[in-house]
């Protein structure tokens, strides 16, 4: 057993990676799909979509034709509409609730769909929003992620000067870093935050750290308001012993290797436990196997009925040969010479819910030992608390506490994304941006 | 089993259904393929003098990604030499003696012409004749076609020349192209013919291409109006069949439907409304023969569940339910009821009604789903919620009578009874 890069072919890699939600081939072909959208009044789509897409009014549009108005009905709503088509679990949001699963009928493909409007646009470069002339008035966000990415678009359309502050040397966040690369290419990330961008009036500076390169004191003094939205970052530990041995890697960073490094240069091991069952730990244990590892096996400390993730994307990893392994919680990692080669895990069962509503995993006297030589934990991510706490602002465990939808303690700065909610989709952090943005509106026109 | 043979007037078919003069029967080769897939008979494409067609000469209207609702020709009558049109009349007569073999007719506009056209189609084996006096583009403007049908005077003068010549049926072909079919029907039953037939097609401007300016069907940077035809006319066919099927003069002779024919269940209500047999054009031009398994097998089958041995035992029960509106019960009322187990929250609806009627259906806020109710006392029994409804039966309407009498307008006036509520 080994952990080792480079197990494949390219054109294995290249299979294994591509696309695992194609779009649609043909205009005929996105026009049988949105001909069969009953157009609904005060839709369910639309109220199930955080920021609130109106989805039968673009849908129509396809039908319409009028693809450019298509896009900009998306991008109004959810300037991160084309890369939202490609990640967010709408089996939960949008199409979820399509009144056609009522009828026990297949959903509109509403991402297919928004995806065929939205990358139109991009590919023919549409610009679909006018800036307005510039007030003069200047504000600073911190992350270039969805949230803040969102938060600056509006301010920028709105005649506002905005400057980015990002931490990596490319803008999109976790979804140019920490989402699977068969759902959304790093290519394609870059496209879409340029796309953003090409309103005017937004300046990224890259590889600018809050706390590191900048203050959050030396924003407040140079700008009007300052907009948080640095997202989390911290793989949340185990807490085990062997949690240090060489073999032992979190999911992000995992993640964000293949994303940056190349499918070649990620090393992966022959035998890989997957922590956790949220969607960062389904990408990791996925795209292990399609890396090339032999077994990949994902433990969770509750059941079916508890696990964050969703069932289409649990299905992926099924469908990817993934053994999953229920009530199960990571004892302890066992090493030989530094590097890992078995994990012990306590057989849980579940007791009372908890304070998230789920019922609790409780441990039972069992245990068990799995031969593995790599252990990806993807057990959640938390907020960097110490920045936080170190600049004064309120805060639950290191998640930044809001007094309305963006307002923080500290007056003129504002936050958003995964910084307040700990860690939600996509979508979520764009709804944030914009509620953000309406906020810092607000203060700064009263200045 | 139900028997479809058809009889109309002596002209036996084993079904009702005819293909309709067009280029589906403009020649042997479709015929034959027309007569293998089951067609019951054919009326041959317009034989008349020589004419030259243009490229292109179809366009069509297409509605929420369905293609074809309507499709629309700037064809004339057949362009083939009249000596191998009769030629082959005479071949598929021969090999399906069994099949209805009915002429188009449009002869220049003088006695001789008719007279000899007549005596060469009888000749080659015609079983019965069609008078087109309906088609609304090209001929017209040699005084031909629409330009006899809208004329009664000239359309009974026409006729009368037919039958003094005719030794076999005369069906004469009625256009939609006038304010009321019944006044060229009258004149054309008076003169003679010995059945109608309805309807031709509808002049039409399908739409124009939003790149070139130009309208369809495009020729050379221009167009013409056409003749509509297709699912999208049939209702406008069924009222005018039944104005004939209702007159007292027209209704004496029996019938071949035309309009939007597409499935068995159009046939049917054609025949309901009076038509002896179908004749069908723009779904097999969409689909090809093979249409007519289904349109016989669905007929049969309706038949056989509904008890009724031989189409003549349905034939025209219809026509007696379409009455004037003052003769409409005023005590009936019906109220919308949404089964809310059935129902998918779509919102239709609601929408429909609180925009555009009246304010009848209420809801209440869910998430994602709403829910939809009806205010029984606003519902005006109009049907539109249940027509926009996307769920067969989850929208019925139920009967509330206002009181047990049968009680007419021109009654209620007389009585001085109250008008509606506002």
């Amino acid at each position: 057993m080994s952990i080792q890069n480079s197990r494949l072919t390219a054109t294995q890699y290249e299979q294994n990676f591509s696309d695992i939600h194609p779009p649609f081939e043909t205009k005929d072909a996105a026009l049988v799909e949105a001909n069969r959208c009953l157009f609904c009044y005060d839709a369910p789509c639309t109220k199930s979509c955080p920021t609130g897409i109106d989805v039968p009014k673009f849908i129509k549009q396809i039908t319409t034709d009028n693809i450019k108005g298509s896009a900009r009905t998306i991008f109004s709503s959810n300037i991160m509409g084309a890369g939202c088509s490609k990640v967010c679990p709408v089996e939960k949001l949008c199409e979820g609730s399509c009144v056609y699963n009522l009828m026990d009928e297949d959903p509109i493909p509403i991402a297919k769909l928004q995806r065929y409007s939205t990358e139109t646009a991009m590919e023919q470069k549409w610009q679909l929003f006018t800036r307005k002339s510039a007030t003069g008035k200047k504000v600073a966000v911190v992350g270039a992620g969805p949230a803040g990415l969102s938060c600056a678009h509006v301010l920028a359309r709105e005649g506002v000067d905005v400057t980015i502050y990002e931490k990596e040397s490319l803008g999109g966040g976790l979804m140019t870093y920490g989402i699977a690369a068969y759902k959304v290419t790093p290519q394609f990330c870059k496209e879409e935050v340029d796309y953003i961008l090409s309103i005017g009036g937004i300046n990224i500076k890259y590889n600018q750290e809050l706390g590191k390169n900048i203050t959050l004191d030396e924003l407040k003094k140079g700008y009007d308001a300052v907009y948080l939205a640095f997202g989390v970052g911290l793989a949340r530990q185990l807490d085990i012993p062997g949690e240090q041995l060489d073999g032992v890697v979190d999911a992000i960073s995992f993640i964000y290797d293949i994303r940056s490094k190349g499918y070649d240069k990620v090393a992966v091991g022959d035998k890989v436990a997957v922590i956790g069952m949220g969607m960062t730990a389904i990408d990791a244990a996925t795209q292990a196997k399609r890396l090339g590892a032999k077994e990949v096996t994902m433990l969770y400390r509750r059941t079916k009925e508890e696990m964050p993730c969703t069932q289409k994307e649990l299905d992926i990893a099924m469908l990817d040969g993934c053994e999953i392994i229920w009530l199960a919680a990571p004892k302890e990692v066992i090493g030989e010479q530094g590097k890992v080669k078995a994990l012990k895990s306590t057989v849980m069962k579940l007791g009372e819910p908890d304070a998230s509503g789920r019922r609790s995993p409780v441990a039972t006297n069992e245990e068990f030992t799995i031969e593995v030589d790599m252990v990806i934990k993807a057990a959640g991510q938390i907020p960097f608390e110490a920045m936080v706490t170190g600049n004064g602002l309120d805060n639950s465990n290191g998640k930044i506490k809001l007094k309305d939808k963006a307002a923080t303690n500290v007056a003129g700065v504002f936050a958003g994304g995964d910084c307040v909610n700990g860690g939600k989709e996509v979508v979520d952090a764009v709804q944030a941006g914009k509620d953000g943005a309406q906020a810092i509106l607000n203060y700064i026109n009263a200045l | 089993m139900a028997d479809l043979s058809t009889n109309f007037l002596g002209i036996k078919s084993p079904n009702p259904y005819w293909l309709a003069s067009a280029p589906p029967t403009d020649k042997k080769y479709n015929v034959l393929r027309a007569f293998e897939a089951g067609w019951g008979g054919v009326v041959w494409k317009t034989l008349g003098s020589q004419v030259k067609n243009v490229s292109s000469r179809y366009s069509a209207v297409n509605f929420n990604g369905t293609r074809v609702m309507g499709l629309n020709n700037i064809e004339l009558i057949s362009d083939r030499p009249l000596d191998i049109n009769l030629k082959e009349i005479t071949e598929c007569v021969k090999l399906f003696p069994d099949r209805a073999m009915i002429v188009s007719l449009m002869a220049d506009n003088n006695r001789e012409s008719w007279h000899e056209l007549i005596k060469q189609c009888e000749d080659a084996g015609a079983m019965g004749f069609e008078l087109n006096f309906g088609c609304p583009h090209g001929m017209t403007e040699r005084g031909m076609g629409a330009a006899v049908g809208q004329d009664p005077e000239i359309a009974r003068m026409v006729v009368e020349w037919v039958m003094e010549k005719a030794t076999i049926p005369v069906i004469t072909k009625l256009t939609p192209n006038v304010h009321s079919v019944v006044p060229t029907g009258k004149a054309v039953v008076e003169a003679g013919t010995n059945a109608l037939s309805l309807i031709n097609t509808i002049q039409s401007v399908t739409g124009i291409d939003l790149d070139t300016f130009v309208p369809n069907p495009y020729v050379a940077g221009k167009s013409v109006y056409g003749g509509y035809c297709g699912p999208a006319v049939k209702p406008i066919a069924l009222k005018m069949l039944a104005s004939i099927s209702k007159n007292p003069v027209t209704n004496k002779v029996p019938i071949s439907g035309i309009g939007g024919i597409s499935t068995w269940r159009d046939a049917a209500e054609f025949m309901l409304l009076g038509a002896t047999s179908v004749q069908v054009c723009t779904a097999a031009m969409k689909h090809g023969f093979r249409i007519i398994e289904d349109m016989c097998d669905g007929l049969s089958n309706w038949m056989d569940e509904k008890g009724f041995k031989t189409t003549a035992d349905f034939i025209g029960k219809s026509v007696p339910t379409l009455t004037h509106w003052e003769d409409l019960d005023i005590n009936y009322h019906h109220i919308a009821k949404i089964n809310q187990d059935k129902c998918i929250h779509c919102g239709l609806c609601y929408i429909a009604c609180e925009d555009t009627s009246h304010q009848a259906i209420n809801i209440a806020q869910g998430k994602p789903y709403n829910t939809y109710t009806v205010k029984d006392e606003e519902c005006v029994g109009c049907n539109l919620c249940q027509l926009v409804c996307p769920v067969n039966g989850c929208i019925t309407m139920e009967e509330h009578r206002v009181a047990p009498e049968y009680i007419n307008w021109k009654e209620w006036q007389a009585k001085g009874l109250p008008l509606n509520d506002h």
